[in-house]
This record gives C-alpha cells, sequence and structure tokens, in this order.
C-alpha cells in the first residue's frame, strides 16, 4: 500500500496530456517584461534606469528585505523603459522591460551544461549563493528559499523532502524535469544536505510518474541518504503539509512551518535551480513552463525566459483554438486565470492552461444542502461551508476561531460542491480579511 | 364551590403582591442611573442607527455626547446642522458647523463608453472581485458595477442603473452617513459639498494612467491633459498621477473646465440649460464627435 495524507483530498481527471513531451528552448523574445513582485514577500527594488544596458543573469532588481529576492536579467539587452504592466493578479503592476539585443550572441546561447557532481562550496557560500541568485519555490507559491533554508540556531533539522508530486491535473514540468535533469536533481539534492548539514533527503513521486520513480530509485540505488518514497495519487499531495503527513507521518502544526517537526521541503525545479547556481553561477532567469489545453494544436513544455509574454508561448503551440474561453496561470485547481495574453511569465508560472467554453463555465450557485462532502474532502479538516457562511455574513472574528487561516486555498471544496456553491472565493475574501485585521491589532 | 372562586383569587392575588414586592426590591437594589439628558437627545437624533457618526447607533451617540466635555469633532451628518443646535441648546455645548454634503459617484463608465473585456463568474460583490481581480474591463480604477454601495446604503438612496451598469445616487434621499464611501473599495464615492439648489462640478473619474491608455479603457476617462487645470480661473483644479481633482471649497461653479474637457469626464448637476450662444454650438460639435455624454447626473428617481 503507498503513502498518503489520510485527511481528505480529491482525485480530479489528470489530463496529463504533455507527459511525453520534450521540454524544448523556447525562443528568446524580442521584449521581455519582468514584473517586479515575483514572489512572496517585499517587492524587489528597481536599480537599472531607462536605456542602461544590461548583460544576462545581471541583477536588475535588489532584494527589498529579508523575504524578497533579487531579480535578473532573462536577457542581454537594453532597458527600454520602466512601466506598469498587468500581472497575474489582474492589476498594473511596475516591471521593467527589456528590449534583447538581437547581435548578442549570449541570448542564443543553447547551452546544456555537462553534469558536475562535485561539490566545492562551503555550507554558508551555498546558502549565500542561492539567497543572491533570486532562487524562490517554483512549485508555484515563490516563497523565496533562503529563507526557508534559514534554520536558526537550536532548531531540529533531520529531514529534507524533495516535493517531485505535481498533483495539478494537467500540469508535467516537474515531471518532464525530473526525467531529463534527474542526475543534476539528485547532485542539487546533495548540495542542500551540505548546505543544511543532514544526511536524509526523501523524493516524493506520485505513482502516476512512474518513468521517474523508476530513475530515482535506479539513481540512488547506492546513495544512502536519498531515499524515494512513491505515493498514491491525490490532490492535493503538493502541498507542504499534505506531504510532510504522507512521507514522514508528522502533522505539521496549525500556523507552523514544516521546519517545526525538522523538515524543510522543496520542489524539484527548485532544486534544479539551486544546483545550476551553485554549480554554474547560473542565476534564476528562466523555468520550465507547461503550456497545455485540449484543443491545443501542440501542447508542450518549454524552458522559458522569466519576463516572455504569453502571447509567445501560446503562438509557439499553434496559437489559440477557436472557442477558448479561459487562459489560467498555474493548474487548473489553484492557478489563476488572466486577463490577456500580456501577462508575462513569471518565476511562479508553472503552466499555462487553455480552456475552452465548456470547461469553463462554473455552474449556477445554489442553496447548500448540507450533504458534507466539502468537510469530507477538506485536507485541513476545516468546514468549509461554514467558513463561507461566517465570512459572507461578516462574522470575520467566528471564521478566524474556526481556524479560516489554516486554508491551503487547494479548492477541493469548490470541486466537490454539488450546488457550485463558490466555497473558495469567500473563504478567500475572509482569509484577506481577517488579516487585515490581525494586522492591525498588532 | 363558592370556595373554589375564593380560594383561586386569594391565590393570584397573593402571587400578584409578592411578585410586586420581589420587582419594587429588585428594581431599587439594581437600580443603574442614566442621565435623563440621554433620552432627550435620542429624542433628537434622527433614529436611523446609521453609524454615520462613528458610533454604532443614534443612542451611543447620544450617550457619547452627553458624557464628553468637548463635542464640536462630534457630528450627526444625518440630521446636520439643525440637529445639532439642538443638541447644543439642551447639552449647553458648542457644537461643530458643517457644510451639508452630498455622495457622488465618480465614475461615468458605462457598459456603453467602457466595454467588458472578460467575465467573471465568480460571486458578485465588489470586495471579492477587487481582491481577485481588476474588474470586467480594462479600467482598474473605475467602478466593479456589483452595487455594495447599494446594500449598505440603509435610506434607499441608490439604485443600479440596469443600462448602464452604474449606480445612480438620488440626492434627494441621501442623508451623506458615509456608509457607502466606506463601502467602495475602490474609494470611488465621494462626499461633496451640497448647495440649495444642489449644483455639483467635478471629475467624475479615478483613472490614473496615462492619457491613451485611459482611453482606450474608458471612453470618458480623464486623460490628465490639463486643461482644466489652465483654463481654471481660482486654481480649483489639482493634477495628480494624471488625473484631475476640482477641489469643491475653491471652486465657483464657474463651469468652464465642463466645456474644455475634451473627454466629458468632468460632472456638472443640476444647472439649467445653457442660453443658445456661439460657445455652445461649438461646444455641440464637439459632442457629436464624441457621442458620449456623461450617463449617471440623475438627481431624482
Amino acid at each position: 500500500m503507498l503513502k498518503t495524507f489520510p485527511k481528505g483530498g480529491i482525485h480530479p481527471p489528470e489530463n496529463k496530456i504533455t507527459a511525453e513531451k520534450r521540454i524544448r528552448r523556447m525562443t528568446v523574445p524580442k521584449v521581455v517584461y519582468v514584473p517586479i513582485a515575483q514572489h512572496i514577500g517585499i517587492p524587489s527594488e528597481i536599480i537599472v534606469e531607462k536605456k542602461d544596458k544590461v548583460e544576462i543573469g545581471q541583477v536588475i532588481a535588489k532584494s527589498g528585505g529579508f523575504v524578497s529576492s533579487n531579480i535578473h536579467s532573462p536577457v542581454a539587452g537594453i532597458v527600454t523603459k520602466l512601466d506598469m504592466i498587468i500581472d497575474t493578479s489582474g492589476y498594473k503592476k511596475q516591471c521593467i522591460v527589456i528590449r534583447t539585443d538581437v547581435k548578442n550572441e549570449s541570448n542564443f546561447e543553447e547551452k546544456d551544461y555537462p553534469l558536475k557532481s562535485q561539490i566545492d562550496m562551503a555550507p554558508k557560500a551555498i546558502l549565500q549563493r542561492i539567497s543572491d541568485f533570486g532562487i524562490v519555490g517554483l512549485g508555484g507559491a515563490t516563497f523565496p528559499s533562503h529563507v526557508k533554508l534559514n534554520v536558526k540556531e537550536g532548531v531540529k533539522l533531520d529531514c529534507l523532502l524533495i516535493n517531485g508530486v505535481e498533483c495539478e491535473p494537467y500540469l508535467t514540468a516537474d515531471h518532464r524535469l525530473m526525467l531529463e535533469k534527474a542526475d543534476e536533481i539528485v547532485v542539487g539534492i546533495k548540495i542542500l544536505l551540505v548546505a543544511l548539514n543532514i544526511n536524509k533527503a526523501i523524493i516524493g513521486i506520485e505513482n502516476n510518474k512512474k518513468d521517474a520513480i523508476k530513475l530515482f530509485k535506479e539513481l540512488t540505488k547506492n546513495e544512502s541518504n536519498i531515499q524515494v518514497a512513491a505515493l498514491q495519487v491525490k490532490y492535493p499531495q503538493g502541498g507542504e503539509k499534505q506531504l510532510v503527513k504522507a512521507i514522514l507521518g508528522r502533522e505539521v502544526p496549525k500556523n507552523g512551518l514544516p521546519l517545526d517537526v525538522g523538515v524543510i521541503v522543496h520542489n524539484v525545479g527548485t532544486i534544479f535551480a539551486i544546483y545550476e547556481a551553485v554549480q554554474y553561477n547560473k542565476p534564476l532567469t528562466e523555468r520550465v513552463v507547461t503550456v497545455t489545453g485540449k484543443k491545443l494544436e501542440n501542447p508542450s513544455n518549454f524552458w522559458v525566459k522569466i519576463g516572455t509574454p504569453i502571447t509567445d508561448l501560446v503562438t509557439e503551440v499553434g496559437g489559440l483554438p477557436e472557442g477558448t474561453r479561459k487562459l489560467v496561470n498555474g493548474g487548473p485547481m489553484m492557478g489563476k486565470a488572466i486577463k490577456n495574453t500580456d501577462v508575462p511569465v513569471t518565476k511562479g508560472t508553472s503552466g499555462i492552461l487553455v480552456i475552452s467554453e465548456e470547461e469553463a463555465s462554473r455552474g449556477e450557485a445554489k442553496n447548500c444542502i448540507r450533504c458534507g462532502e466539502c468537510v469530507f474532502v477538506c485536507p485541513m479538516g476545516l468546514e468549509p461551508h461554514l467558513l463561507m457562511n461566517l465570512t459572507e455574513k461578516g462574522f470575520y472574528e467566528k471564521a478566524s476561531n474556526e481556524d479560516i487561516m489554516t486554508c491551503i486555498e487547494c479548492g477541493s471544496c469548490s470541486y466537490v460542491c454539488p450546488s457550485h456553491r463558490p466555497l473558495l472565493d469567500y473563504i478567500r475574501f475572509g482569509k484577506n480579511i481577517v488579516k487585515k485585521l490581525q494586522t492591525a491589532k498588532n | 364551590m363558592t370556595d373554589s372562586v375564593l380560594y383561586s383569587v386569594l391565590l393570584l392575588a397573593s402571587l400578584g403582591i409578592v411578585a410586586a414586592v420581589v420587582l419594587y426590591v429588585v428594581s431599587k437594589k439594581f437600580y443603574v442611573y442614566e442621565n435623563p439628558l440621554i433620552a432627550d437627545v435620542d429624542e433628537i437624533l434622527p433614529g436611523a442607527n446609521c453609524a454615520g457618526c462613528g458610533s454604532p447607533g443614534c443612542k451611543s451617540f447620544a450617550e457619547k455626547l452627553v458624557n464628553t466635555e468637548d463635542i464640536s469633532d462630534m457630528f450627526c451628518p444625518v440630521g446636520g446642522n439643525e440637529v445639532m443646535k439642538q443638541v447644543a441648546t439642551i447639552l449647553g455645548k458648542e457644537v461643530a458647523e458643517k457644510d451639508p454634503t452630498v455622495a457622488v459617484l465618480r465614475c461615468q463608465g458605462s457598459c456603453e463608453v467602457r466595454p467588458k473585456t472578460t467575465e467573471f463568474q465568480g460571486p458578485r460583490t465588489c470586495a471579492i472581485s477587487a481582491m481577485i481581480y481588476s474588474g470586467e474591463t480594462d479600467c482598474q480604477y473605475g467602478c466593479l458595477g456589483d452595487g455594495d454601495c447599494i446594500k449598505v446604503c440603509k435610506f434607499d438612496a441608490m439604485y443600479m442603473d440596469e443600462t448602464t451598469g452604474l449606480p445612480v445616487i438620488i440626492t434627494d434621499k441621501c442623508t451623506s452617513c458615509g456608509a457607502c464611501v466606506e463601502e467602495c473599495p475602490r474609494d470611488i464615492i465621494e462626499m461633496r459639498p451640497r448647495n440649495k439648489r444642489d449644483l455639483k462640478v467635478f471629475v467624475g473619474c479615478l483613472n490614473e494612467d496615462k492619457g491613451g491608455i485611459a482611453k482606450k479603457s474608458c471612453a470618458v476617462a480623464c486623460i490628465g491633459c490639463s486643461k482644466c487645470e489652465d483654463i481654471c480661473p481660482k486654481d480649483a483644479v489639482v493634477m495628480v498621477n494624471n488625473l484631475a481633482y476640482i477641489d469643491p471649497v475653491l471652486c465657483t461653479l464657474c463651469r468652464k473646465c465642463v466645456d474644455i474637457c475634451p473627454t466629458h469626464s468632468i460632472i456638472e448637476t443640476n444647472f439649467p440649460p445653457k442660453k443658445p450662444k456661439k460657445v455652445v454650438a461649438k461646444k455641440n460639435l464637439i459632442k457629436k464627435e464624441a457621442t458620449v455624454e456623461p450617463l449617471n447626473v440623475k438627481t431624482d428617481a
């Protein structure tokens, strides 16, 4: 019997149509739009000016505080303007517009670096490198990695979990990366083990990626400190707390972090970025993006420069098919619908999902029939119907007492609700208000 | 037979007496002194419990008025100066005098002039809409049209105009309690002074984008051209972030800015129609070109 988390969870259709497609390199865009708020925390501070010439990998925005991250230029070129552009939030945000220098060859080098497994750096230097090179969690939440790795003295840490679950339907970015860069990921794990000074790492992979499980088992045969855990297929297993529970059986306390139970969780994409940063001095300027959708001509996985407009990605897969209703940044469960195709790819874009008319409609919201489905599937053990009612009526204090803040916004409740109630919309709204009230109190 | 009647009468009478004694003792024992002035003041206050004064209701505002030494910073916007004067005579304290105000909607982005570019299927409340995306149109400053302001208005002074998709404020019913101002997630509703004939001139737009972008998303957007600022004889127009704002204190309602605004984003209300002059003919010409007229300047239902 394979492991999984015990409470709740759902089984949406997987639709991993791009699982067999090799990751292709996107053509370098003519213009990149690099937003300065790509990560959770404080937005970065722009340190370039209009008409500045920038090199590939040069820092263009400096970390704005501890929970923040550097941003590097994805291309060599000229800063044409500092503009406001609509990002995934739907609002106009500050961003740096860089025109690619077509004569500069460094833009078009398609280098596949050879594997370098010798680790020369000291733990402190590795952590510093991760912080300097703008590495953030590439699973989708974009939490700055150096903050996660900053283990205070006296905190007991014994295990590093590698998240290769990719439980979101449609997305295959992590899956492909695991297949194509397996050796590098194993080295990346070793780098983190050195940096954190621990000797246990477990890679968690869901059983729908049997090839990846097999490959990693093969590679880690002789590594005593790296294990592979095959997991049952269940959404949202990629959530940190669910993954810790599934693999180690440890319960992360509410409002706590995995570090409270001696665990740090990192996505495979992040591990690969760390590998490149440490071994090849390569800052985070590109990532794997799955561009997918049932009606697309040629859905595929791409290496995409940060800041590439989504239009380019859509053209690359054969353009928007007729009857397209919705474009989602991320997976269908936790992704966010975007306003237009000018929105750029950011560090958190794991996929672009093109949804047709039939799949996009939401269904009319009806009354709650008290079936309890939402309570049954909630992986955090909350009562979504209650939280929604409380927020709808403005009882934020009560909602806070019902642990609204522990909701991980996985959307399982909205997915199963037979009355199509907008549970997550209200819970998210309630979380927002409760957070504001809490900060006002402090 | 007569006995049972007698007994029941006696029993009831004695029960009544016992209850009366208990009630008397309790009322004496647990008596709470309340300043009789509070009841008097509460009587005068409008009794709408709208919370426009900052207190949760009229009773608590009355208590506050009676118990506070200096009440010059307290004001009942619904009752206005009249009520506050009466309160002053009862309490013998100084009260502030404020010009009456009325809520105005600073957005003219009707469905016609501000086309919808996306569609949202989630719950229709402005608060959620503003939190998760920037609205169904391309303007991220304008009215979301989900009517949170109408829901909070306790005086039925607002309704949704189905054709424009914008809320309309009925000025005669508006008590300027400020509930809608607080509720609007985009600060579109503003309290502006009202004079006897309710003449007002204000900028009906909050779009801070540069001219071209603003105009693209909405035909009646303020494009930040500063023409109004230049023509204003009283320096009442301020330009901040590509957006004009007319200071109600300095404005003398000369309406020069209304005529010059190329996008008709400055709204005038309740002015009598102008006599036909050469200038007017010119203005009509411009209007024909734009084919857009200010839509939400109705003042009665």
